[in-house]
């Protein structure tokens, strides 16, 4: 490679040779003609249009349909670096549940001064409906998506945490094929854990929190807010793979107490509601009145033990970035152990020291909304321009406490494959997790998001970037 | 099954179809074009009424020429019913029952979609015409097969199958309607050329040129003809064989589900009236009539299944 890379690359030492988590893959691919691999990265994206795996990008005047890149070099961590990462998401999203367990109870973290109340009540994402109540088995968070940055050999951070509704596990699920599909010589020689039992394990894990009203085996169903959103192609995947109807708030009546869902042979109760639609569309009676995708008195039906919904309402509020910013002592607070997975450092604005550093800094820094999400309305300071630096700064100075800065971190790299051969690009990790009330699953790997742009930070696919297989590899 | 999944797949295949027969009478037309030189433009016209659009088509155009008309049916805007909207409207149909189909009819139909509606990007070409009908074809019968092939034999099978013959025998007696007058012995001049032509063209529309040909050689008749077309349960796009699909799907359904079904009921109605009629008998007693009232039976027995099986809230 022409430029030595400034970051930690995962799959080439600074000399060039590989890590030892790419030997046997780095092997197998210095044996490949790179026309082969151009016409196999082809055969991917044709794969992918085939199969249908796109999502929806509004423009302003008709949605399209996108396929989100994907790249066909892997990632790949080993089983030693997985189980520490491991661990320490076991820890964080065990945390995250009594966490939320607590702030819906008696707001023991409030009462013993290490977490401002404020951050609680004049949250949008707090649900006061959910004071005083406890989900099915106390899961609040059934499934989660941890958002992981690396940044040397064994530091792995936490950039985000997404309790709500994470998305992306299709593309976990459908890149593996895809590979499988691509290049089945790798999977023969080299032991790549597998991940194709997730939606057995989604619906295993959503079964076990099943209402008191159920009856028998119960019935799971994804509830989505329609063909146009952008995650559709997902909620259709999950709700088949899982073997579950995909509803939409249009097909659900209660019927004689129930939340049930119209069939051809009549209305059916449904026990496990996943819902892929925000809090704030599911009841018109308590959220959005106007919501036309929810369902009118679900909420009353929930909290009456006659429905689950996953995840719970009011989960939201652990994604917020002020809440992050405190994660590190959520952790300590309720497991009692040091957070073995550290938050990127980051600036409160709210904080009037914070706030003079991050204006003084705004060029080196990258800066959130708290409330944000898919790399929607954050600063990056190192590509801004001075016009875009000075409107930030005033954004900042009107409203500190919608904003937290980090530094722009080190992300590492992977290379990804390019018709001029490998070029190293940044690169995320999401982890999927799924809670139940006596076990936690942990998918082997998780959807690795890459910026496909030399340089880029971004990875999120509404922003252009693309994805690669994740692998954790057995050591040897 | 959810309602919404059952209506979805039962349009599905409604769509499909529909397609289909737009695309075999686009043939036909072109053929006839090709192959005659006098009442190319009344052609045109009575495909455009076998569709239903005539009246639509006039409001936006004038003439009949081929090449418009083509554009018309196969993807022109101001006819919401064209050809690449229904492989559209298809597609969006199977994406929202991906519950309920297989992973091989998705990936079939998906595909369809993509080669037609690339195929269709620009106007077609008359050059271009016989090999983008030809994909047409192909693809929708790799739609075909990858149902009958993947599907498992339930409610959701049945769905397609009812939506399927629906829409068939919707179609099939709009097209024998607008040539009735054909096949009226009273106004036929047996042996001229111009009968032979329009009941080639007939049977050529309806896929139906060769078998008749096998069944018949050389014994062409207007009688002949209509008793194929509407009764005859070896033609797979007869009325009577549509109807004999639908008792059978509508039966299934009804015992899978374990009930009384009022359109299983009608469907067996309807079908036992082709059992006691001639073709001499619906032509004495008025062809054009026998079929304007088959389509409102047929239309009623649509509402019938919808309600039935909850197909709205």
């Amino acid at each position: 490679m022409a430029t030595k890379p400034l970051c930690f690359d995962e799959m080439l030492n600074e000399d060039g040779t590989p890590r030892a988590a790419y030997a046997s893959y780095h092997k197998w691919f210095a044996d490949q003609d790179s026309p082969r691999l151009k016409q196999k990265a082809r055969d991917a994206e044709e794969f992918f249009r085939r199969t249908g795996i796109t999502f929806a990008v509004y423009g302003d005047d008709e949605a399209e349909e996108r396929l989100i890149p994907f790249d066909i070099i892997p990632r790949i961590v080993t089983a030693r670096q997985w189980a520490k990462v491991s661990r320490g998401i076991e820890q964080r999203v065990r945390a995250i549940n009594a966490f939320l367990q607590d702030i819906y109870h008696r707001q023991e973290i409030v009462r013993a001064g290490r977490l401002p109340v404020e951050l609680l009540e004049k949250n949008d994402a707090f649900v006061s409906q959910m004071i005083g109540f406890t989900p099915p088995g106390g899961v609040y968070t059934h499934i989660v998506g941890i958002d992981l940055v690396r940044t040397g050999p064994d530091e792995f951070l936490v950039l985000e945490d997404n309790a709500r509704t994470p998305s992306g596990v299709s593309y976990m699920l459908e890149n593996r094929e895809t590979m499988m599909n691509m290049f089945p010589e790798l999977f023969s020689n080299i032991r790549v854990r597998n991940v194709s039992d997730y939606p057995k394990n989604l619906r295993a894990s959503l079964s076990r929190v099943a209402p008191a009203a159920c009856t028998g085996d119960p019935v799971v169903a994804v509830l989505t807010p329609g063909i146009h959103n952008s995650a559709y192609f997902e909620h259709a995947f999950l709700a088949d793979q899982m073997g579950a109807e995909l509803v939409e708030g249009h097909d659900i009546r209660i019927v004689d107490g129930r939340v049930a869902m119209r069939t051809t042979q009549g209305y059916q109760p449904i026990d496990v509601l996943y819902r892929r639609l925000d809090d704030d569309y599911l009841d018109p009676l308590i959220f959005k009145p106007e919501s036309v995708l929810g369902i009118p008195g679900i909420f009353d039906l929930y909290r009456a033990g006659r429905v689950t919904i996953a995840n719970a309402p009011g989960t939201g509020i652990a994604d917020d970035k002020a809440i992050y910013s405190y994660m590190p002592d959520i952790v300590e607070f309720y497991t009692g152990e040091k957070p073995l997975l550290q938050n990127v450092q980051t600036w409160r604005c709210s904080e009037k020291d914070s706030l003079g550093y991050v204006l003084d800094h705004l060029s080196e820094l990258v800066v959130k909304e708290v409330h944000g999400s898919g790399g929607y309305g954050m600063l990056i300071g190192p590509a801004a321009s001075r016009k875009e630096l000075a409107d930030f700064a005033a954004k900042l100075r009107a409203k500190p406490a919608n904003y937290i800065a980090q530094p722009t971190l080190a992300l590492s790299t992977i290379p990804i494959f390019t018709n001029s051969g490998l070029a190293p690009r940044h690169v995320d990790l999401r982890p999927f997790v799924l809670v139940s009330p006596d076990r936690m699953e942990i998918t082997p790997g998780g959807l690795t998001r890459v910026a496909l742009r030399k340089g880029s930070l971004v990875v999120n696919s509404s922003q252009g970037g693309g994805t690669k297989d994740s692998w954790v590899i057995e050591d040897d | 099954m959810l309602g919404k999944t059952a209506s979805g797949i039962f349009w599905l295949f409604r769509y499909l179809e529909r397609a289909e027969n737009i695309a075999r009478l686009i043939e036909t037309g072109h053929r006839f074009t090709l192959t005659r030189n006098s009442g190319r433009q009344d052609e045109w016209r009575s495909i455009l009424s076998a569709l239903g659009k005539d009246a639509a088509y006039r409001t936006s155009h004038q003439g009949y020429e081929a090449a418009q008309v083509v554009d018309y049916l196969l993807r022109d805007r101001n006819n919401p019913g064209n050809l690449r909207a229904l492989i559209e409207s298809a597609r969006q149909n199977a994406r929202t029952t991906r519950t309920a189909i297989t992973r091989e009819l998705w990936e079939a139909v998906n595909e369809c979609w993509i080669c037609v509606n690339e195929a269709l990007r620009r106007q077609v070409r008359e050059a271009e015409l016989p090999a983008t009908i030809d994909l047409i074809e192909r693809q929708t019968a790799q739609v075909r097969g990858a149902m009958e092939n993947t599907m498992l034999r339930n409610d959701g099978y049945n769905f397609a199958r009812t939506g399927n013959f629906i829409e068939r025998a919707d179609s099939m007696a709009r097209l024998i309607d607008v040539k009735y007058y054909v096949l009226l012995p009273s106004v036929s001049f047996v042996g001229s050329s111009l009968d032979n032509i329009q009941w080639e063209t007939i049977l050529r529309s309806t896929s139906a040129y060769s078998a008749y040909r096998w069944l018949y050689p050389g014994r062409a008749s207007a009688l002949g003809i209509a008793e194929f077309l509407i009764l005859d349960r070896r033609f797979p796009r007869s009325l009577a064989f549509c109807y004999g699909k639908l008792t059978d799907n509508l039966r299934h359904l009804a015992m899978s589900y374990g009930a009384q079904s009022d359109s299983l009921a009608e469907a067996e109605r309807i079908y036992s009236g082709f059992a006691s009629l001639t073709a001499s008998q619906i032509i004495e007693d008025g062809l054009h009539e026998f079929l304007v009232e088959f389509l409102r039976v047929n239309r009623n027995l649509a509402t019938m299944i919808e309600q039935e099986y909850r197909f709205n809230s």
